[in-house]
């Protein structure tokens, strides 16, 4: 046993956290946000399918196993599914518990960890989580089909936004806080990244495509998912240019889901937590960030391009995989797992 | 169509809204039935329909077991109050006060001299041998000599309506969650009743409890570190403790969150070890400590009843507590309160045979059918044979049990609950209650004015708890009589 002069220093009571606590919050944030960019992510494809009719069978397959691709789930969804149409691609995007990354299970899974810690946050943040996933389990993919998927997308951002709004209005910034945004943008970032190559796994188009009416209206897609279509006009007056909308979503410094921004804000809160408050980064988790960060200030598009695009977005989602897996080791205190077994004993406690 | 249907039956039993005519409303139900006949019923259910949308999105909820999806339901709620009147509440007040302290010098007594088992006043034998007697806390002073702080005791009327005493819970009572929340909702519900009828606020109850709890902080700091240490998530109760964290504004902890050093506990946070001071604890004491309790515990913190030992932490409740709330000492519990009081005990408990002595031994024996028998260590309406409703059977199969090991069984006469009018199937039917306060013991004793009224919505049931179709009430302690 180690002589109590050895223990870390410790806050004051008001600033006092727990790790399990700070832990919760950032998977509770994580989970939201990516519970809402699937929700983008089905839409926006659905949508395009319904402006391209006459997309055959084979070309309709292609399009939403790159969709799933992209998600990382596509040996899960074999095992599950015989083809991947609208419908299935749907169930298993939407409803399926069997997939973690299924909208239902991250709503689950984001309000079981504001459960464990709803003594931690405000009642509203709660109630909108809590209010989200009662609704999710009163709808099934038949219903969503009946009375037209883009309501149930729609409530499902608009809940994920009310989220974040209330936190910013509720959330006292504090140390918490930092954990929430951490988690956001972590997430948000790597969304990006994905949504980005759902466009590299429909089909690198072909050089007579380039530019083309099909490969226009997947950039638009792509941009839709991300809701940066906006942006992206006010930004470039001119049409959806080939790798102009990549360029746009990797390195736009001012708009919030793009990977520059979100990576710059992982930075900046990354260092608050880590307490990192030197020109050098001390721990290898800040190290990656401002490495990071500083490809997005530097490289160009092309570059990129010649490196290519798959890769570059493969390499940063490992990147981002290693930062949030060192923050939550750094800042944690506890093993993590628990068994079954302490969950029955919880239960009959 | 009014709620209050012309055929109401208030039945044999005492009825807390009528006289036995079932006609005449008592008088301090007036207001409440004159409110009840100008209210549409779908007014009604329209308010009820809104008070349970409510929980459900608040998560105002217990967990059921044996499900993979962890579902939750609200507890179910019944707009009718129950109404207690100023007088009345006064000698409820004045009799758990003084049965909370007697049980308080009675556990002293029994971890220090052990006078009133010397003084055979109870058999020592029922003491030594009781499986919640903590051996290791003989002669150890609990911070400020108080080891129940919050205790929630069981009340049932009779048939005459006489207020006795069920059961005392000293170890980690709950409920005082819902008497919080059930309030809220009333006050929703019936904005305008509230205010001319005088109820009493329960909403003190997370400041009192939290003064109790810095009442008992080791003299380290003049900031002391208080925390309420949960089973997790996946207990039922999970809802309640977040609940009674966030009313007191302090960190909700598992086992796991806590570390002990030098007997001394801390808490692991993002930032190192935070020292605590104070733990209101919800699990029970085998749960506490996997080196001196069960040790298969996963639940607790090794070294923790060292720390609380060695004085650097204080636990609340104390850890033994459960010897005096055991089923069996409850029998001698009015002679608990003559032998270190002096005096008469205010509130009755319910007629007891004990089947460890042997006259009474032989009535519960020949007499089975007509009582009601409790094993000495369950909880929850488990264990528990009502005679009258019950087979042949089953009754043998309980007269086997208690011959064969009595210091482990109760007998007690059936009482017949009161009854309030409650809402089901479209009208107010007579349902039998019960009622949970909680008394908080700090620098003083205080008594929420209120407490949680439970019901058994099933028809002639006579069971409350929630895990057997049991809801529950707001409880209005008027200031005045009417």
């Amino acid at each position: 046993m180690p002589p109590a002069t050895k223990l870390p220093p410790s806050r004051p009571q008001a600033n006092v956290m727990l790790s399990r606590v700070a832990h919760s919050l950032y998977w509770m944030s994580r989970y939201i946000e990516r519970a809402e960019n699937i929700a983008r992510l089905l839409e926006v494809n659905l949508q395009f399918l319904l402006d391209f009719q006459g997309l055959n069978d084979a070309s309709l397959k292609d399009h939403w196993d790159s969709i799933i691709l992209s998600t990382g789930e596509e040996k899960l969804f074999a095992e599950h599914y015989k083809t991947a149409t609208s419908r299935t691609v749907t169930e298993f995007l939407a409803f399926d518990l069997r997939n973690p990354g299924s909208i239902l299970a991250c709503v689950f899974a984001a309000r079981e960890n504001a459960r464990m810690i709803r003594d931690q946050i405000s009642a509203e943040m709660w109630e909108t989580l809590n209010e989200l996933h009662l609704y999710l389990k009163s709808q099934n993919t038949t219903d969503v089909w009946a009375s037209g998927p883009h309501e149930f997308f729609a409530r499902i951002k608009q809940a994920s936004h009310l989220f974040q709004g209330l936190t910013g209005a509720t959330y006292s910034r504090s140390e918490g806080w930092e954990f929430i945004q951490f988690g956001k943008y972590i997430e948000r970032a790597d969304k990006t990244t994905r949504i980005l190559d759902v466009k590299y796994h429909i089909l690198l188009p072909s050089a007579s495509d380039v530019g083309g009416a099909v490969d226009t209206a997947q950039w638009q897609a792509v941009l839709r998912s991300a809701s940066a279509l906006e942006a992206y006009r006010r930004a470039h007056v001119s049409a959806i240019l080939p790798w102009k909308a990549a360029e746009f979503l990797i390195f736009s410094d001012s708009f919030p889901r793009s990977l520059h921004y979100c990576v710059a804000q992982i930075d900046d809160f990354l260092r608050r937590i880590l307490s990192e408050t030197g020109a050098r980064p001390k721990s290898d988790a800040a190290r990656a960030a401002r490495r990071l960060l500083a490809d997005l200030q530097s490289l160009s598009i092309t570059e990129i391009i010649d490196q290519g695009l798959h890769e570059f977005l493969q390499q940063v989602q490992t990147t981002l995989d290693t930062i949030g897996e060192e923050v939550v080791q750094t800042t944690m205190f506890y093993p993590a797992e628990s068994s079954a077994e302490e969950q029955q004993q919880q239960q009959q406690q | 169509m009014s709620l209050i249907s012309t055929t109401y039956d208030a039945g044999s039993f005492f009825d807390e809204m009528f006289e036995p005519d079932g006609k005449t409303v008592r008088p301090h139900y007036r207001r409440l039935a004159e409110r009840l006949s100008t209210l549409p019923a779908a007014d009604f259910n329209q308010r009820r329909a809104a008070v349970d949308l409510a929980f459900l999105r608040r998560g105002v909820t217990f967990t059921v077991y044996n499900d993979s999806e962890g579902t939750e339901r609200i507890f179910p709620f019944d707009l009718i109050p129950r109404i207690i009147p100023g007088r009345e509440w006064a000698k409820l007040e004045a009799g758990l006060i003084q049965r909370i302290t007697a049980l308080n010098l009675f556990l002293h007594d029994l971890y220090h001299g052990q006078k009133i088992l010397k003084d055979k006043i109870v058999p020592a034998a029922l003491i030594l041998g009781a499986k919640h007697f903590r051996r290791e806390f003989m002669n150890f002073n609990v911070p400020r000599d108080i080891y129940v702080h919050i205790c929630g005791t069981d009340l049932i009327r009779d048939h005459a309506g006489n207020y006795l005493v069920l059961e005392d819970n000293l170890r980690c009572p709950s409920g005082a969650s819902y008497m919080l929340e059930n309030r809220v909702a009333m006050r929703r519900a019936f904005p305008n009743l509230f205010s001319s009828y005088g109820v009493r606020p329960v909403e003190t109850y997370g400041d009192s409890l939290l003064k109790s709890l810095l009442y008992l902080a080791p003299d380290r700091t003049d900031k002391p570190n208080v925390v309420l240490l949960t089973p997790g998530v996946y207990n039922s109760a999970y809802f309640e403790h977040t609940f009674l964290a966030r009313q007191m504004g302090i960190p909700i902890v598992e086992g796991r969150d806590l570390v002990v050093r030098d007997s001394k506990v801390y808490m692991r946070t993002t930032a190192g070890l935070v020292q605590v001071d104070v733990i209101y604890r919800r699990i029970d004491d085998d749960f506490l400590d996997p080196t001196v309790f069960r040790a298969d515990s996963m639940l607790g913190v090794p070294g923790l009843v060292g720390a609380a030992r060695a004085g650097h932490v204080a636990l609340a409740n104390s850890i033994g507590t459960g010897v005096a709330d055991d089923k069996v000492i409850y029998a001698y519990v009015p002679k608990i309160i003559k032998y270190y009081l002096g005096e008469e005990p205010i509130l009755a408990n319910v007629n007891t045979y004990l089947a460890a002595e042997p006259l009474d031994r032989k009535y519960i024996l020949e007499n089975i059918s007509k009582l009601v028998v409790k094993s000495a260590n369950e909880a929850g309406g488990y264990g528990m044979l009502i005679g009258p409703a019950s087979t042949k059977a089953e009754c043998e199969s309980f007269r086997a049990q208690v011959a064969a090991n009595p210091r482990n069984f109760i007998a007690q006469d059936p009482i017949a609950l009161s009854r309030s009018p409650t809402y089901c199937d479209g009208e107010l039917q007579g349902r039998h209650i019960d009622l949970r306060p909680y008394i908080l013991y700090g620098k003083k004793i205080t008594v929420t004015p209120g407490g949680l009224t439970r019901v058994a919505l099933r028809k002639g049931s006579l069971v409350v708890n929630s895990s057997q179709g049991g809801g529950s009430k707001d409880t209005w302690v008027l200031q005045g009589d009417e």
